[in-house]
């Protein structure tokens, strides 16, 4: 287990082809490690060892069994629930946080729930936790959206979890990454949303045939219960779902907050971790989104690449709307392949 | 002026036709308001807050044709959330309560759902005309309303929306006694066109002559339309996607060059570059080109298709063409008035697509150019200085270097001088928008000789809130003023409450100004509707002691003659 190893991996995503399910990460120099989107290292839905190093042709097999869907034990462990934020290391995500709803008996919305099975599917909340910036503000421990996740890098290193890494190295920013990672300035240049969109489509349905990812935009809506109004996201500015989550949560947690300010807390406190803890056992939000044929699939389940091409809104639900869409995204990809 | 019976002084203010010049007429006396007011028929809103529909219909009961303008333009860019307002809803619920002959109605940035499209269709027997633009929130199925329900239906032109498509069958929702349709533009509809239900429609409108259709009409449907419609003066080509040799690409080229009224040509969302020179024969009729969204027609096969458009005058392309294409518009097209470059790599990673050569070459190639919109990576003072010699015409000249605040490249000085000598030799100038480094000095420019001037847009520039006061304070006809993440502050902002009464609207966002700053200035100005966009849930006003500090994301003020507006969600401010 070499933590620091995790930690250097680069940011940046080649892109793969639109099938596969692997995402693999470019790396300048040495250090490749290659790790399905979900950051299993294996598709095995029990505890996975360290990743390290997967060669190129290890996706292929890879990719098949990461997409399917397993009712498994919850994973390799199911670590109490811990509210204590501050310790949550990329273990804790296994629970299943994020997808409290997928192939599971229960019916329950609560976040505080144990060992659903959720076989592969899991991994994502590690997927996003592992490319969260590190960031020092307390935003970071606000992550309702994945009430376990401990956002910091210094979090993870401190906590060796036993199957650290689905893989899944914690990202640093590399001077090196693409266009993507560039600081992008809302509204500049100054472009059209419509425009934007349509370029990205024409560029991305010629760009397909020369394997190059699509320049343009991709800008489609986020709304989330409760917000007083909904955002636009570009989706090509980011590479996983990982960025995605922290761009939405930096976007929304005002709201979260705002609640807890109506709840009696001052405005301008920053969130104690009780008061945060009380927000978060409330509810329970999931991550949504609308495909190409109007039906509503939760994030996470396709690849990355797949998920762009057909996602065209995003909506941030209570965990209790949100049940039952699990399924569909991966018999609905099948029946495409 | 009371020598001519009313009837005849009407008859004098039929060949009126500005809204400018009517309003004009209207404040001569008395008796010329009565009688204008009477004889209107168009009437233009450019902000639908600045008034109300009762108003207007106490003032123009014969109003037939109506333009509203909704959001501000930086809802473009995406500064504004789209809860913000400019609902038409109430807008034709009143229209339809006074019973109103309404013709026309035409929207920009304002949000339309499908129960205002269906109100719409059923309240005005005699509406002819809708022209949506940037608009969003609705459906398909509002445009079915409109198709089944206005049976004197001459324009549906849907330009650049946010349409929720359906699929649905909105295009057989045209009766089949409706041959009236002289516009039709649904390019940009995401979903599947019922293609035999839109052969029909164009085959029975002999009066059609715009023709805008979305990316999923083939090239074979397009040869079968055109076929249906030689008479067509603007035709929006959809999905061009084709074989050169295939008998579709054969029944095209025989159709295209029986369209000799063709005039305006866009679309091409989708195209075969090698098809273009299909269009070859007719190029030569052009006055209007818009290859902008043609990202895959690149260097040669656009410079082929440039080089017979003798007569062009509006041409709107991607940064792709190049310096050299630019070259090729400026040697070919004498007849050029305006130009768009937009910008294809909108992450700016360093393709150099277009320079200041491309635009010098332009200005010195094209005597009549006066509308100019042009995205670059770099720019230099001496360009500048020089397209003003060569241009003095200009009425809008819009500059966007993609890099915030970037020097010119060759001295790495700001750009200063470039656009002063653009507002000192455009005397004409109206719309002026700005870009990478500037400091106060080109404001000072501004404020001395951009006397024309009503719009100015101004991002990432300038240094201290002197910049904002040489604006407000030089140019007198100043309309709308629209600053982003520039350090103007509260000084600025309060220096001449009264200027904002002569001006439509005012935009600042990230720059220095202060809550305290904002809630002086609404009180003092009980006419202005000052809004402040929050995005922080967080802030509160009533934190009295603060307010001289807390800065304001976004500040949205423009005059009003009916108060605050209420329907603001709850994250929109009003002071």
């Amino acid at each position: 287990m070499c933590p620091e190893e995790e930690l250097q991996s680069n940011v940046s995503v080649a892109s793969s082809s639109p099938t596969s399910n692997c995402i693999s990460r470019n790396t300048a120099g040495g250090g490749l490690k290659e790790h399905n989107y979900l950051g299993l290292s294996d598709c095995s839905s029990v505890g996975s060892s360290t990743l390290s190093g997967l060669a190129e042709d290890d996706k292929a097999t890879i990719s098949l069994k990461a997409t399917e869907l397993t009712l498994g034990l919850p994973g390799p462990q199911s670590p109490a629930r811990d509210t204590d934020l501050n310790l949550l290391s990329p273990a804790k995500l296994d629970e299943k946080t994020f997808f409290p709803l997928l192939p599971s008996k229960d019916e329950i919305c609560s976040s505080s729930q144990k060992n659903i099975a959720l076989g592969n599917k899991r991994g994502f909340s590690d997927a996003m936790d592992q490319f969260s910036e590190a960031k020092s503000s307390v935003y970071t421990e606000k992550n309702w959206m994945f009430p376990e996740v401990a956002a910091t890098q210094s979090v993870t290193k401190k906590e060796v979890p036993q199957n650290i890494p689905k893989g899944q190295s914690i990202t640093t920013n590399n001077s090196s990454s693409p266009p993507a990672a560039k600081a992008q300035i809302v509204g500049w240049p100054p472009v059209r949303s419509y425009r934007k969109n349509t370029l990205a489509t024409t560029c991305k349905n010629s760009d397909e045939v020369d394997g190059k990812p699509g320049s343009g935009a991709l800008f489609v809506k986020v709304s989330m219960d409760g917000a007083p109004y909904l955002r636009k996201v570009d989706l090509r500015s980011y590479t996983n779902y990982g960025e995605l989550s922290s761009a939405l949560e930096k976007m929304f947690t005002t709201f979260t907050l705002g609640q807890c300010g109506t709840n009696g807390a001052t405005g301008k406190d920053m969130l104690s971790e009780t008061k945060l803890k009380d927000l978060l056992n409330g509810k329970d939000y999931v991550l949504t989104y609308e495909d190409k044929d109007g039906d509503w699939m939760l994030v996470g389940d396709v690849p990355w690449e797949m998920f762009i091409d057909v996602c065209k809104k995003l909506k941030i639900m209570k965990g209790c709307d949100a049940i039952g869409l699990a399924p569909r995204a991966m018999e609905k990809s099948k029946m495409r392949a | 002026m009371n020598y001519f019976p009313d009837e005849v002084i009407e008859h004098v203010f039929d060949f009126v036709t500005s809204q400018r010049d009517r309003n004009a007429i209207s404040l001569v006396c008395k008796s010329w308001y009565k009688i204008e007011r009477y004889s209107r028929q168009r009437v233009f809103i450019g902000n639908c807050y600045a008034i109300n529909p009762e108003r207007l219909l106490g003032r123009f009961p014969c109003l037939r044709s109506l333009t509203l303008k909704g959001k501000p333009h930086f809802a473009d860019f995406n500064l504004v959330p789209h809860e913000w307002g400019g609902f038409v809803q109430p807008w034709i619920e009143a229209l339809a309560r006074s019973r109103l002959g309404l013709e026309e109605l035409r929207l920009k940035r304002m949000v339309v759902t499908d129960v205002s499209l269906e109100l719409l269709s059923r309240s005005f027997p005699n509406f002819k005309s809708l022209v949506l633009v940037s608009c969003e929130g609705f459906t398909t199925d509002g445009l079915a309303s409109i198709a089944a329900n206005c049976r004197h239906l001459r324009d549906l032109d849907l330009q650049e929306n946010e349409i929720d498509d359906h699929r649905g069958q909105w295009l057989s929702c045209f009766p089949d006694t409706c041959t009236t349709l002289v516009t039709l533009n649904f390019a940009c509809l995401e979903g599947e066109t019922n293609l035999v239900a839109l052969e029909r429609l164009v085959a029975r409108s002999p009066n059609l002559k715009s023709l805008k259709l979305n990316r999923a009409v083939p090239l074979d449907a397009l040869a079968r339309l055109m076929v249906c419609a030689p008479q067509i003066v603007d035709l929006g080509v959809g999905s061009y996607e084709n074989d050169p040799d295939s008998e579709s690409y054969l029944k095209l080229q025989a159709a295209i060059k029986k369209c000799t009224s063709l005039k305006r040509l866009s679309g091409f969302l989708e195209a075969s570059p090698h098809c273009l020179s299909a269009f070859h024969p007719i190029c030569h009729n052009l006055t209007s080109l818009n290859l902008s969204y043609a990202a895959e027609i690149h260097g040669s096969h656009l410079i082929k298709l440039i080089q017979h458009c003798k007569k062009l005058q509006r041409l709107w392309i991607l940064d792709s063409i190049g310096d050299k294409g630019l070259a090729v518009v400026a040697s070919t097209c004498k007849e050029l008035q305006e130009l768009r470059v937009f910008p294809t790599d909108l992450l700016g990673g360093g393709n150099t697509a277009v320079t200041e050569d491309g635009l010098v070459a332009i200005s010195a190639g094209c005597p009549k150019l006066h509308s100019i919109l042009y995205f670059c990576q770099q720019m230099t003072n001496a360009a500048l200085i020089t397209v003003a010699k060569n241009c003095p015409n200009f009425i809008r000249f819009r500059l966007c270097i993609l890099e915030p605040n970037k020097p010119d490249h060759v001295t790495s000085q700001p750009l200063d001088e470039g656009f002063g000598a653009i507002v000192q030799a455009c005397k004409n100038l109206r719309r002026l928008s700005l870009s990478g480094l500037l400091t106060d000095q080109v404001f000072q420019y501004i404020g001395m000789y951009a006397t024309q001037l009503e719009m100015l847009s101004i991002a990432f520039a300038g240094d201290t809130d002197k910049g904002m006061l040489y604006v407000l304070n030089g140019c007198k006809k100043m309309r709308k003023l629209e600053i982003r993440d520039s350090p103007f502050g509260d000084t600025a902002l309060l220096a001449d409450v009264n200027k904002y009464q002569t001006m439509r609207s005012l935009w600042m966002s990230s720059c220095e100004v202060t809550l305290g700053g904002c809630k002086r200035l609404a009180q003092k100005a009980p006419w202005l509707n000052v809004e402040i966009i929050n995005e922080n849930d967080n802030n509160r006003m009533e934190e009295n002691g603060h307010e001289g500090r807390q800065k304001v994301d976004k500040l949205y003020l423009y005059r009003t003659v009916v108060g605050t507006r209420t329907d603001a969600p709850p994250f929109v401010w009003i002071l």
